[in-house]
């Protein structure tokens, strides 16, 4: 039976053709912790932990430290999810529960608009609009009626924490809304209907049958907002201001641990400074993979049934 | 129930006003949400078109100083960087893509779905890093292909997911039908099952595409850019996204309106993409974010 060699030939070509490009793809992921392993060794030896809370970060002298860019990724990313996560708590609302099908379906393309709109985008548009109206309008403002506390003290510039978390917040909206509606639609209808069989108010089923419901699956939503906020890098580079001081202030510029990769990445003149930043990345992968495995496991277990293995 | 009817019916009228006060905090939060959409918009056609016109498209960038210029050396290394990538990042992405659909419930299979989840989580510019120190390094200088290399990494996770889920959205039925023909397995995968998906799964890609096409950081320290014609895949290449970068935070307002004629190009495209996906495939698919 030649024919029937030939054929179990091609299903084997075919099938180790396929996993061979999966291997590819697995190792990719596996050589990219590799690569960041080794080439932060020389700081990982030069600095040990120590490297995680130095304060400073000085390529003259040498002497590196990640706790300012760690400081200034966290501020601005709780600064971004502050604002972010009722807006987006609203907008997911407005689409599962309030909206009709036609608007919530046109609303849902203009959220995913937003989200497709390249980041160099956002931050261009925040240096020449966002930053100035943010100091002119806003800063003044917050200054005088919310100035007592240190948040909202010292001069106000264009470049500031401030800027990039509200620019991040815009950012990471289309995101988190899109997962909350999601989430918010795959609760059964008969919750809903539950509800309001026992009288409930649109609001009141809203919260006693639809909030609980989703609750894991809208806590994900928010750590890929997170883990979206934290790895943002070329608009809040372009808006932060870069400087690797830690400031109690949100009117004064700051770094993040990518902001700082992306400035000084191509300009390292050592190779204890190159190594230095590398151990960034990895402090920043390190962090994103965590935040992502446990988000995206809760958001598969809210929204399971719908989208089958969808995250 | 000893409540005076005068009472409850206060009561009951409360309680629908704060049911429809809530509802309008949650219409406002979507008005509030969507309107950077619309402004930054606005802002790109105002200040964009003004600074757009035929130069652009054909010209090189002109030297600081002087007037005029475009950016037809970012507009061709863009495309060539995004060509590249989606040779490598989308055959990969397939081939995966249908070892996860045809494998599914293995072990190994649940790992790599796994795994490509978490690769969607790598912060861009880390992607970048690892681009340097597997391509730029050993090449001994940024180049294209390090370039490349970073975007396809970025796009063979979303290429894989979306892949794996449209072919398990063909119907098993057909499957089986073409195999009861005698139709080898991996003939009904290819010509019977993908093709069905293909309108998927070229959805999919499209969607990776217009992604990769708006990235800048994984670009910055590997096809780093280029003030001078190039399509060398050794040489460092220009991009329109680490153009408008870098005329962005310059101080010359000439470069600042050709920064914004970049940006309106490039929303297009990735804009143009992403309505033309969305306009054919109405309603039907869900792909990976």
């Amino acid at each position: 039976m030649g024919t029937f060699h030939v054929r179990l030939l091609g299903d084997r070509i075919f099938n180790l053709t396929t996993l061979l490009l999966t291997l590819v793809g697995l190792s990719i992921l596996v050589g990219l912790v590799i690569a960041l392993v080794l080439n932060s060794a020389l700081s990982l030896k030069a600095f040990g932990w120590g490297f995680v809370v130095g304060t400073d970060w000085d390529p003259v002298n040498e002497r590196f430290g990640a706790l300012p860019f760690i400081y200034g990724t966290l501020v601005s990313s709780a600064l971004a999810l502050t604002i972010a996560v009722p807006l987006s708590l609203g907008v997911a609302m407005c689409l599962s529960e309030m909206a009709p099908v036609w608007l919530s379906r046109r609303l849902g393309f203009m959220v995913e608009l937003l989200a497709a709109i390249p980041s160099v985008v956002y931050g261009l548009w925040a240096i020449f609009v966002l930053g100035p109206w943010l100091r002119d309008r806003v800063e003044p403002a917050l200054g005088a009626t919310l100035g007592f506390l240190p948040l909202f003290q010292g001069p106000h510039v264009s470049v500031s924490m401030l800027c990039a978390g509200v620019l991040l917040a815009i950012m990471v909206v289309p995101y988190v809304a899109a997962v909350c509606t999601d989430v918010f639609r795959a609760v059964p209808q008969a919750q809903r209907e539950a509800a309001l069989a026992l009288g409930a108010t649109r609001w009141e089923m809203v919260r006693i049958a639809v909030l609980p419901y989703g609750l894991s699956g809208v806590i994900g939503a928010i750590m890929l907002g997170l883990g979206r906020a934290l790895g943002e890098t070329i608009a809040v580079a372009m808006v932060i201001g870069n400087s690797p001081r830690i400031s109690a202030s949100l009117f004064e510029p700051s770094a993040t641990l990518a902001s700082v990769i992306a400035n000084e990445f191509a300009e390292a003149t050592s190779s204890l400074y190159l190594s230095s930043l590398v151990e960034l990345g990895l402090v920043l992968l390190a962090v994103g993979l965590l935040l992502n495995i446990v988000a995206r496991t809760l958001v598969l277990r809210a929204t399971q049934g719908r989208f089958g293995s969808e995250g | 129930m000893t409540a005076k009817p005068a009472a409850q019916a206060r009561r009951i009228r409360w309680r629908k006003t704060k049911s429809d006060l809530m509802m309008g905090v949650t219409v406002l939060a979507t008005v509030i949400a969507l309107l950077p959409l619309f402004i930054i918009l606005a802002y790109l056609v105002t200040k964009g078109a003004s600074s757009l016109n035929l130069a652009f498209f054909t010209h090189m960038p002109a030297p600081v100083g002087e007037k005029g210029g475009g950016m037809a050396n970012a507009i061709v290394g863009t495309l060539e960087l995004i060509g590249l990538a989606s040779l490598m990042g989308v055959s990969l992405g397939i081939g995966a893509g249908l070892y996860l659909a045809a494998h599914r419930g293995s072990r190994f299979a649940t790992v790599a779905r796994f795994g490509a989840d978490v690769m969607m989580g790598v912060p861009s510019i880390v992607v970048g890093i690892f681009a340097y120190t597997v391509v730029v390094r050993p090449m001994g200088g940024f180049s294209t292909l390090a370039g490349a290399v970073a975007l396809a990494v970025i796009m063979m996770p979303l290429v894989t997911r979306t892949t794996e889920e449209m072919l398990l959205l063909v119907p098993q039925e057909l499957r089986e039908a073409a195999l009861a023909l005698g139709v080898p397995d991996w003939r009904t995968t290819l010509w019977v099952v993908a093709r069905t998906a293909a309108g998927g799964i070229a959805t999919g890609v499209i969607l990776a595409i217009a992604r990769i096409a708006g990235e800048t950081a994984p670009l910055l320290f590997t096809a780093f850019g280029n003030r001078f014609w190039s399509t060398s895949l050794t040489s460092p290449i220009a991009s329109l996204t680490v153009q408008v970068y870098t005329y962005a935070i310059s101080p010359f307002p000439d470069w600042q309106r050709q920064a914004w004629a970049g940006a309106l190009v490039l929303t297009t495209i990735v804009l143009a993409l992403e309505l033309g996906v969305r306009w054919l495939t109405r309603g039907s698919a869900h792909v990976a974010r």
